[in-house]
């Protein structure tokens, strides 16, 4: 018998060794506190065993997915996932994002719920809360097939939470779910939040979705969130990544649509040092309209990737994706949008737009469209472009009296405003303008184009 | 008030001298006309009054009240109440004129050692304004001129100007591509505003708009160079013979 050698790179082994010996104290702890029962672990072992075999996409070449974002690196950090997160007050939480009483705010710390501080649940007819795996379609909405970031937050599957809406339900308070990411004394801390959400036939409810350190130190953010919309339901999901500039944050949304809903997703990115928000839709049923927008602001060496999914599966459905970049320093953001129109998915309606404003001449950007079409009666549209602030127009308003510097900033804060007025509540969209003042010196610092076309 | 003293100017890019030596001084109160053909250099003057960054200017000097602008920034020239309606306004998305002459007028306030204005003050001039200059109430609602037709977007150039009530006012070819409602518009607007310490540069290829609003000088500008400097009569014989005669003899 002869034996075959294969030659592993080495990094491949480096990391798998690290999560797997995370994952075998996880899946100890997990038994040893009685909470582990069958169909969990086997989902997690499913999970273990895809992220065993695929690893972290570290190799770029032929990988279409990852083309334009470099993981390099991210194998040789140690980030772990540890039971014991750092306390904090609520009022140091508070001080970081909004956590109105108008809102039905759940805090969860480090992936799991905390429920000092968080609302009391339970008050919301139509609205339960409960643990993910009493979610039907756990795990078929995000499969961890090929998907290192879905696979490790499957394995870890711990927490999370499951929103169900009730048929004919009208959720009157939104839904805040605040991913709070702790220091972590040991190393750096891995976090793997799950959601999942049922919306009702005819239910109507609003997701928000905020992402935030508590503290500067590096961790890595592997969130997935499924969610189902039954016929005619009708979900508005804010998403706001704010994690700390040393951070990874890979997010995936998987998004199954039946007859007639409307799924509206907004997005805002600001934070991580390497940011992946990957979002696919499936049109399941006729008429249904999806809606993915978002804005993602870049400066110093960020890195933002956006990869936006669209499927028509079925007749007469709208689909619509439309994203603005407003990148600074030699930070670099990616766009890759795809829509996809399966044969007999006639009618459909899809377009797409990147739009991206540079502020200097070292951020780059690279935009993808990608629409493969298998139905003859469609309307499909797509466009993407890339430039700098134009100088006629910032001409015009310094003529006016206004300083560069105000000029800029107002020409800045319009490109984005498009996007964030769409967050359909007062009291997010004041604050996400509000992130954007802040930032907005960072993002001007890092400026050396004036007006360059 | 303001005054133009041998002025050079070129392209900032490509160098090529639009500007060949121009001498020019408006008094407080006067109405001046630049006219000339295409090409002349007109616009680019009033461009480069203002300061704009794609024009340098390379020998002479600009003066207001005495002080050279000529390394003045854009919006240090509007603090000192330099005005340049646009020929071709940018389209601002996200931009809401409000909050962007209220801005202005804050800036050129501030600069001249005034306090701001009130929130409802303002409010209260800007809606005096828009009715004046007789722009369509709901269009000033939306992003700055997007989606205005040329039109209105002279009409906003005039509804700003009246906000900002400048002292220098240049105005580049306001009135073309305008229809007779609204060049009557602009020209009241302009006669309206006529004071004996506020002066016009109005830059204009025909002499329509000079029926309307009467200039006390008039300037014939060709390839760089005024060529000839008259009063209002001076406007009606180009309206009878046109620019050939000037053209012919460069």
């Amino acid at each position: 018998m002869t034996l075959n050698v294969v030659e592993i790179p080495t990094n491949v082994v480096r990391h798998l060794d690290l999560y797997r010996q995370d994952w075998d104290n996880f899946v100890a702890a997990q038994a040893s506190n009685g909470v582990a029962t069958n169909p969990v672990n086997e989902f997690r072992n499913v999970g273990w065993r895809e992220f065993e075999r695929v690893g972290f996409p570290i190799h770029r070449r032929g990988n279409e997915l990852w083309k334009y974002t470099d993981l390099r690196g991210i194998d040789r950090a140690e980030f772990r996932s540890g039971s014991r997160s750092k306390t904090f007050d609520r009022n140091e939480l508070a001080a970081k994002i909004p956590l109105p009483s108008e809102w039905q705010n759940l805090v969860f710390v480090d992936g799991r719920l905390d429920r000092s501080h968080s609302d009391s649940v339970g008050q919301q007819a139509g609205v339960r809360f409960d643990s993910v795996s009493s979610f039907a379609d756990l795990g078929k909405l995000a499969q961890c097939a090929d998907n290192a970031f879905v696979s490790l937050n499957s394995a870890f599957l711990d927490d999370g939470i499951f929103v169900d809406v009730d048929a004919g339900g009208f959720a009157n308070k939104p839904i805040h779910l605040v991913f709070v990411t702790t220091e972590f004394d040991d190393g750096h801390r891995a976090v793997y939040p799950r959601v999942a959400a049922s919306i009702g036939s005819g239910a109507e409810a609003m997701l928000i979705e905020t992402h935030v350190s508590i503290s500067d130190a590096a961790h890595l953010s592997a969130p997935v969130v499924e969610i189902s919309l039954a016929d005619d339901a009708s979900l508005k999901h804010y998403r706001a990544q704010l994690d700390n500039e040393n951070s990874y944050h890979f997010a995936t949304t998987r998004v199954k649509q039946s007859s007639g809903s409307n799924y509206q997703s907004s997005s805002f990115s600001i934070g991580c040092s390497i940011g992946r928000n990957d979002v696919f839709t499936h049109l399941a049923g006729e008429h249904a309209v999806s809606t993915l927008h978002g804005v993602y602001l870049t400066t110093n060496r960020q890195h933002q990737d956006n990869e936006i999914s669209t499927t028509h599966l079925a007749p007469h459905c709208t689909s619509d994706q439309y994203y603005k970049g407003i990148l600074s320093g030699r930070s670099r953001a990616v766009f890759s949008g795809k829509i996809t129109v399966e044969r007999g998915a006639q009618k459909t309606d899809a377009s797409q737009k990147d739009l991206n404003l540079l502020l200097s001449h070292g951020a780059e950007v690279d935009t993808k469209p990608s629409l493969e079409i298998y139905a003859d009666d469609v309307k499909c549209g797509h466009g993407a472009t890339a430039g700098y602030v134009d100088e006629d127009t910032l001409f015009y308003l310094q003529s006016r009296g206004v300083d560069y510097d105000t000029a800029q900033a107002m020409l800045i804060r319009g490109f984005a405003a498009e996007i964030i007025s769409e967050f359909g509540d007062d009291t997010l969209r004041e604050f996400l303008e509000n992130q954007l003042d802040e930032l907005m010196p960072v993002l001007q610092i890092a400026s050396d184009t004036i007006g360059t076309a | 008030m303001l005054k133009i003293e041998n002025l050079h100017a070129v392209v900032t890019d490509s160098e090529e001298e639009i500007l060949k030596g121009i001498d020019l001084e408006v008094n407080p109160g006067e109405v001046h006309a630049i006219m000339g053909p295409n090409g002349s250099g007109k616009s680019t003057l009033a461009n480069v009054l203002m300061g704009k960054p794609s024009y340098s200017v390379t020998d002479g000097d600009i003066t207001v009240d005495g002080d050279s602008i000529v390394e003045l920034m854009p919006d240090a020239r509007a603090h000192l109440g330099m005005f340049l309606a646009m020929q071709y306004p940018s389209e601002v998305p996200g931009v809401r004129p409000w909050q962007f002459l209220k801005a202005a007028k804050d800036a050129i306030d501030v600069a001249n050692g005034q306090s701001k204005m009130s929130v409802r003050a303002f409010s209260r001039l800007f809606d005096e304004k828009v009715t004046e200059s007789g722009i369509n109430p709901d269009l000033i609602k939306r992003s700055l001129n997007e989606g205005f037709s040329g039109g209105e977007k002279k009409r906003n150039e005039m509804l700003q100007m009246q906000v900002l009530a400048p002292r220098i006012a240049i105005m580049d070819e306001t009135d073309s591509g305008l229809d007779i409602d609204a060049l009557q518009a602009v020209a009241d607007g302009v006669n309206k505003m006529r004071s004996p310490d506020r002066s016009f540069v109005i830059v204009t290829h025909y002499q329509r708009l000079l029926h309307y609003v009467k200039p006390d000088v008039v300037h014939i500008l060709v390839n760089g160079k005024i060529v000839e400097t008259g009063g209002a009569m001076l406007a009606e014989k180009i309206e009878a013979t046109g620019y050939r005669d000037y053209l012919a003899v460069r």
